[in-house]
C-alpha cells in the first residue's frame, strides 16, 4: 500500500529553514498579496508552530495553508531547498483528519476506488453544463478542480469533451522493433478536455515508431488530491495507478503533462510503497523525444516561409524539476514555429491545484501578470506543455482582452509532422 | 496583551484589514534571518506617512514601542519585536513614486524591493548599483536604515551614497524631510546621513530619494585562482594601484574552496588558495584592454588560472563557483554564525591568518569570503548547534575575530549592522563617549524609547 509522508516526516526539512526570506522573490502568491503568511516562510513557520504544539489549525492558520500554488517555486530559489509544497501539503493532510476533507474539496475520500465511473462519463455532446460536470468520475481530479465554485465564477470554462482520449484509443500500437516500448500516462486534462493533445501524442511516437501501451485502468495521477489534502485519496489512486501502469513490461511511462509528471516521479517517488517505482521510468513527453532524435528528423522538414511567433510558459512542475530546455528546442525546431521568449516564462500561471478554485481572485492576479507578459512577447500563440496550465492561460488572455491562443506543444507538432 | 482599545484606534487609522492580532500572524512577523523570534502583539501594515504619523503619536502616548520591519531579511535582528508591542510592516508602501531620467533621480517608498527597483531603472537606461546579495528579496527602506552593501561598492558606494533625501516620520510622530532632490545642498544638518544606517531607531523612513547613474553598455567577468591568499590581497592592491577600480572584486579563502570542492563537482585546482572573482563595467570596446590589463598587472602574483567570460552564461558559471559557497558550506556544518567585519584593504591577509590561528585554537572550522575591494570580510564559524559546547565555543571565538579586526584599524560590522545580534559587543568597537554622544541623540529625538528599543545599545 503506498503511504505518504505525515508532517511529522518533514521536522528536518522546516527545521533547514533559516528564515532567510529568499522565498519571498519566488512566491507568486505573496506577489500578489504581500503578507508574510502568504510565502513559504511564514508558511513553514506557522507549519512548525503547529509540530511544536504552539498553535492549532485555527482559521488563519488554515487559510495561509490554504494560499500555496504548490508550485514548488519557493523551493527552486531556497538555499537550503526547503520543500514547502510538499510541507504544505503534509499541512494539509493533517488539517483534512483533524478537520474532515471539507475545506478543501468535500466528498473525495468517499468515493475512491470506483474505476468503473470512468466510462459513465455522460456523452451530452461536449456541452458543458454543471449537469455533465456531476458526471464526471468522483475519481477524476478534475472534480476537485471544478467544484462548484468554479462553475459559479464566470470564468472560461474548461472545454470538457463527449469523447474522452481512453475511451477511443486502442490499447496498443506496435511500433518498430528495436525501439523502446513506452506506456503513455495521460492524466485527466488530456483525456477529458484535450483528446486532440492525446492524438498528437501518438502521431508523434508512431513518427519515431516507438511502441505505444495505454493501460486502460489508470487513472488520475491524483495531484489535485493532493492540493486538498485528501491522502487517502491519493494513497489510492497511487497504489491503481502502479497497477495500471506495470501490468506489461514498458522502458518508460510518459506524460504530456507537467502536473502527472510531478505526480508520478515527485509525489509517488517520496511515498512509501511500490508505487514509488513508477518515478524513476517515467520521462516527460519531450525529453524522451529529442532523446529519441525528434529534433534530427525535424530539421529534415522545409522551414516555412510564413511562421507563427511562438512563446513558451514554463509549467511550474517541469521547471522545478529542472525540465525547461527540452520543450523550447522542441519549439524551436519546428519548422512553421518563430520561437519569442517572454519575460518570465518561468513565473507560474496561478492554477495550483484546487488553488485557483478557491482563491480566484488572487489567481486572478498571478494571471494577469502572465498574460501581460505574453502580450509584450508579441507571440500569437502560448505554448506549455501541461493541460491546466493552457486552461489557465487562455483564461487569463481572455480575461486581459488578449488575442492570443494557448496550445499545447503537441498539437504544433502534430502540425508539422506529414501524415 | 495590548487593549482593545489600542487596536480600535489603530484600526481607525490604518483600517480593519490592516492590523492584525492573530497568533498565526504574529507568528509571521516574530522572526527576521538571525532565526531568533520575538512575538509582537499587534502587526499593522500603514500606507501613507500620515498613518505612521498618527500611529507613532498614539504609541507615544500609550507608551507602545514600535519596530519598523521591510522584508525581515536582516542578520542582526533589527526589525524583532524584542519588547512586543506594534510591528509595523512597510509591504505596502511598495510604489516607485518616480524616475526622472533627466535628473537621474528617483523617488520611491520605503517598502519597494531592491531588484525591483534596479530592474525599473535599467529598463530607461539608469542605474542603481548597490547590490546586496539579498537585493530580490529585501527593501529599500531596509537597505537604507543598515546601510546596506554588496560587491558592486568597491567601485561605486554603498547604499548612503546614492540616497539624497528622505521623508520620514520622527519617533514622536512628526514627518519632516530631509535633504532633496539636488545633487548638492548643505543647508542644516545631514539628516540623511545620519538615518542611513540608522536601523530604524530614530524615524521611519517613508520616502526614499536616490541618485541614479547611467547604466554601464557592458561588463566582464573573470576568476584568477592565485596559490595564497596574499597573492589575491596584492593583486587587490596593484589592480587598484595601477588606477583600475574593478565593480566587484570578490575573494574566497582557501578553506571557502575547499568546501566548494568538497560539496560540488565543479572544478577548481588543487593548487587554487584563493580565489577572486573580478569584475569590470564601462564601454564595450574598453573592457577588454582592462581585462588585459588586469592579466598583466596579477600575473606575477602566484596566479594559478585565469578564466575570462565570454559570454553572459559563462559569467554566470564563474559566479556559480561563488554562489555555491552558502550550500556547500552547510554540507560541511549545519549551522553558521556568519559575521561580516571590516579591515583596511591591506590587511586582509593578516586579518585571514589570525581567523585561522583562531579557528584553530577553538577546533571549529571557520571559512572566510567577502568583498576584498573593500576589505569586508564575511568570517563563517561553522558549528553543530546539537553538539554540547559549541555555540559557546562559537561565541568565544566570534569575540576574538572582533577584537582582532578592531586591531587592525577595522570594524566588527562592514553591513550587516548592530541590531541585537551585536549590541553587546558595542563597548568593543565604540568609546563610552562616542556612545553617548549617540545615545544623547537618540534619547534628544525619542524621549519615551518608542522606536525600535533596545537595538544598538543595551540599555
Ligand atoms: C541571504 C542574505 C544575504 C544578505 N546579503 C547582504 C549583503 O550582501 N549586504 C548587506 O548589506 N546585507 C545583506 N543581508 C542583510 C539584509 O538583507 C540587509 O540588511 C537588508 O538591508 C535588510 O532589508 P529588509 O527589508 O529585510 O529589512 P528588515 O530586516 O526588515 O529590517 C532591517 C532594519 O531596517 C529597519 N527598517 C526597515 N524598514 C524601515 C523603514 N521603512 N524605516 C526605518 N527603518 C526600517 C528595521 O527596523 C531593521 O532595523 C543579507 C541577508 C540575507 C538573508
Ligand atoms: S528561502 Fe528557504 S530557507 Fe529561506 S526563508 Fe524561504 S524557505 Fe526558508
Ligand atoms: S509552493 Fe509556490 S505558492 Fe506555495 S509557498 Fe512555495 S512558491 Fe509560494
Amino acid at each position: 500500500m503506498a503511504k505518504l509522508k505525515d508532517l511529522e516526516d518533514y521536522r528536518e526539512e522546516i527545521e533547514q529553514c533559516v528564515k532567510c526570506g529568499a522565498c519571498r522573490a519566488h512566491c507568486p502568491v505573496f506577489s500578489a498579496e504581500r503578507r508574510e503568511g502568504r510565502v513559504a516562510r511564514g508558511k513553514i513557520a506557522l507549519s512548525q508552530a503547529v509540530l511544536e504544539g504552539e498553535i492549532d489549525f485555527e482559521a488563519k492558520v488554515m487559510e495561509d495553508l490554504s494560499q500555496c500554488l504548490l508550485c514548488g517555486s519557493c523551493c527552486a530559489g531556497c538555499p537550503n531547498k526547503v520543500p514547502t509544497e510538499e510541507i504544505v501539503a503534509a499541512a494539509r493532510r493533517r488539517i483534512a483528519e483533524e478537520k474532515g476533507l471539507s475545506t478543501f474539496g468535500k466528498g473525495v475520500a468517499a468515493v475512491i476506488g470506483r474505476p468503473k465511473l470512468m466510462n459513465a462519463l455522460a456523452k451530452t455532446g461536449g456541452k458543458l453544463s454543471s449537469l455533465l460536470f456531476k458526471k464526471l468520475p468522483d475519481n477524476s481530479g478534475l472534480r476537485l478542480r471544478f467544484p462548484a465554485p468554479y462553475l459559479e465564477s464566470g470564468r472560461t470554462l474548461p472545454p470538457f469533451t463527449d469523447k474522452p482520449f481512453r475511451e477511443n484509443c486502442p490499447d496498443r500500437i506496435e511500433g518498430e522493433p528495436g525501439k523502446p516500448t513506452i506506456a503513455f500516462f495521460t492524466g485527466c486534462g488530456i483525456n477529458y478536455m484535450y483528446p486532440a493533445v492525446g492524438e498528437a501524442f501518438l502521431k508523434a511516437l508512431k513518427f519515431l515508431g516507438i511502441t505505444v501501451v495505454i493501460p486502460k485502468d489508470q487513472v488520475c495521477c491524483g495531484l489535485p488530491a493532493v492540493s486538498a489534502g485528501a491522502g487517502k485519496t491519493v494513497e489510492a489512486l497511487a497504489d491503481q495507478n502502479y497497477a495500471a501502469l506495470t501490468r506489461e513490461p514498458v522502458d518508460y511511462i510518459l506524460t504530456a503533462c507537467a502536473s502527472c509528471n510531478a505526480g508520478l516521479v515527485k509525489v509517488y517517488g517520496d511515498m512509501e510503497g511500490e508505487c514509488s517505482a513508477l518515478g524513476p521510468k517515467t520521462r516527460d513527453i519531450f525529453v524522451f523525444l529529442l532523446e529519441q532524435g525528434l529534433a534530427e528528423r525535424l530539421a529534415e522538414l522545409p522551414r516555412a516561409a510564413e511562421r507563427t511567433t511562438v512563446t513558451y510558459h514554463d509549467p511550474c512542475h517541469l521547471r522545478t524539476q529542472g525540465i525547461t530546455q527540452e520543450p523550447r528546442d522542441v519549439l524551436k525546431a519546428l519548422p512553421q514555429v518563430e520561437y519569442v521568449e517572454m519575460e518570465n516564462a518561468g513565473s507560474c500561471c496561478g492554477l495550483g491545484g484546487t488553488y485557483s478554485v478557491y482563491h480566484y481572485d488572487n489567481s486572478k492576479k498571478i494571471g494577469a501578470k502572465k498574460a501581460g507578459n505574453i502580450e509584450s512577447s508579441g507571440a500569437e500563440l502560448v505554448a506549455t506543455d501541461c493541460p491546466g496550465c493552457i486552461m489557465q492561460l487562455q483564461d487569463s488572455i481572455n480575461h486581459a482582452g488578449g488575442k492570443q491562443r494557448a496550445v499545447h506543444i503537441l498539437e504544433l507538432l502534430n502540425e508539422a509532422l506529414p501524415g | 496583551m495590548i487593549e482593545a482599545r489600542i487596536i480600535r484606534i489603530l484600526s481607525d487609522i490604518v483600517g480593519k484589514e490592516n492590523v492584525t492580532t492573530q497568533k498565526a500572524d504574529l507568528l509571521c512577523y516574530s522572526y527576521d534571518a538571525t532565526q531568533l523570534r520575538f512575538l509582537p502583539d499587534v502587526v499593522v501594515h500603514p500606507l501613507t506617512a500620515e498613518e505612521i504619523s498618527l500611529i507613532m503619536k498614539m504609541a507615544n502616548a500609550e507608551k507602545i514601542p514600535v519596530f519598523p520591519r521591510g522584508a525581515g531579511s536582516g542578520f542582526t535582528g533589527g526589525s524583532l519585536p524584542v519588547t512586543g508591542g506594534i510591528v509595523l510592516a512597510t509591504e505596502r508602501m511598495n510604489r516607485i513614486i518616480e524616475i526622472d531620467s533627466e535628473n537621474l533621480v528617483a523617488t520611491v517608498e520605503p517598502g519597494v524591493v531592491t531588484e525591483q527597483f534596479q530592474q525599473a531603472v535599467e529598463k530607461l537606461g539608469l542605474f542603481y548599483p548597490p547590490d546586496p546579495a539579498s537585493l530580490k528579496f529585501s527593501t529599500l527602506g531596509g537597505n537604507v536604515a543598515e546601510c546596506a552593501g554588496g560587491p558592486r561598492c568597491v567601485k561605486y558606494g554603498v547604499t548612503k551614497d546614492f540616497i539624497i533625501g528622505l521623508q520620514i516620520v520622527t519617533p514622536q510622530g512628526d514627518i519632516i524631510t530631509t535633504g532633496g532632490p539636488t545633487m548638492k545642498g548643505v543647508v542644516g544638518y545631514d539628516l540623511t546621513k545620519l538615518i542611513c544606517g540608522s536601523e530604524g531607531t530614530l524615524g521611519i523612513i517613508t520616502r526614499i530619494i536616490i541618485k541614479l547613474l547611467p547604466l554601464p553598455e557592458a561588463k566582464q567577468t573573470m576568476l584568477v585562482m592565485f596559490d595564497s591568499i596574499d597573492g589575491a590581497a596584492q593583486s587587490v592592491s596593484a589592480i587598484i594601484g595601477n588606477k583600475i577600480i574593478p565593480t566587484t572584486l570578490e575573494f574566497m579563502d582557501g578553506r571557502t574552496i575547499d568546501c566548494v570542492r568538497q560539496a560540488t563537482d565543479l572544478q577548481v585546482p588543487e593548487a587554487a588558495r584563493a580565489v577572486l572573482i573580478i569584475e569590470v563595467d564601462g564601454d564595450r570596446e574598453f573592457l577588454e584592454k582592462q581585462v588585459q590589463k588586469i592579466t598583466d598587472i596579477i600575473q606575477p602574483l602566484g596566479v594559478v588560472e585565469t578564466r575570462v567570460a565570454k559570454t553572459p552564461a559563462e559569467s554566470e558559471a564563474l559566479w556559480q563557483i561563488r554562489r555555491s559557497v552558502s550550500a556547500s558550506l552547510r554540507k560541511v556544518n549545519p549551522d553558521k554564525f556568519n559575521e561580516d567585519i571590516c579591515v583596511p584593504r591591506s590587511k586582509v591577509p593578516e586579518m585571514i591568518r589570525k581567523v585561522d590561528a583562531i579557528s584553530e585554537k577553538y577546533g571549529i572550522p571557520i571559512v572566510n569570503f567577502g568583498h576584498a575591494g573593500d576589505g569586508n570580510i564575511h568570517v563563517n564559524v561553522m558549528i553543530d548547534k546539537k553538539v554540547p559546547g559549541e555555540a559557546e565555543k562559537a561565541e568565544k571565538a566570534i569575540e576574538e575575530v572582533f577584537k582582532g579586526a578592531l586591531a587592525l584599524g577595522g570594524t566588527m560590522s562592514g553591513e550587516h549592522g548592530v541590531g541585537i545580534a551585536k549590541a553587546p559587543y558595542i563597548p568593543l568597537e565604540i568609546t563610552e563617549k562616542a556612545s553617548d554622544y549617540m545615545k544623547a541623540i537618540k534619547k534628544a529625538l525619542d524621549p519615551n524609547n518608542i522606536l525600535n528599543p533596545g537595538k544598538i545599545f543595551l540599555d
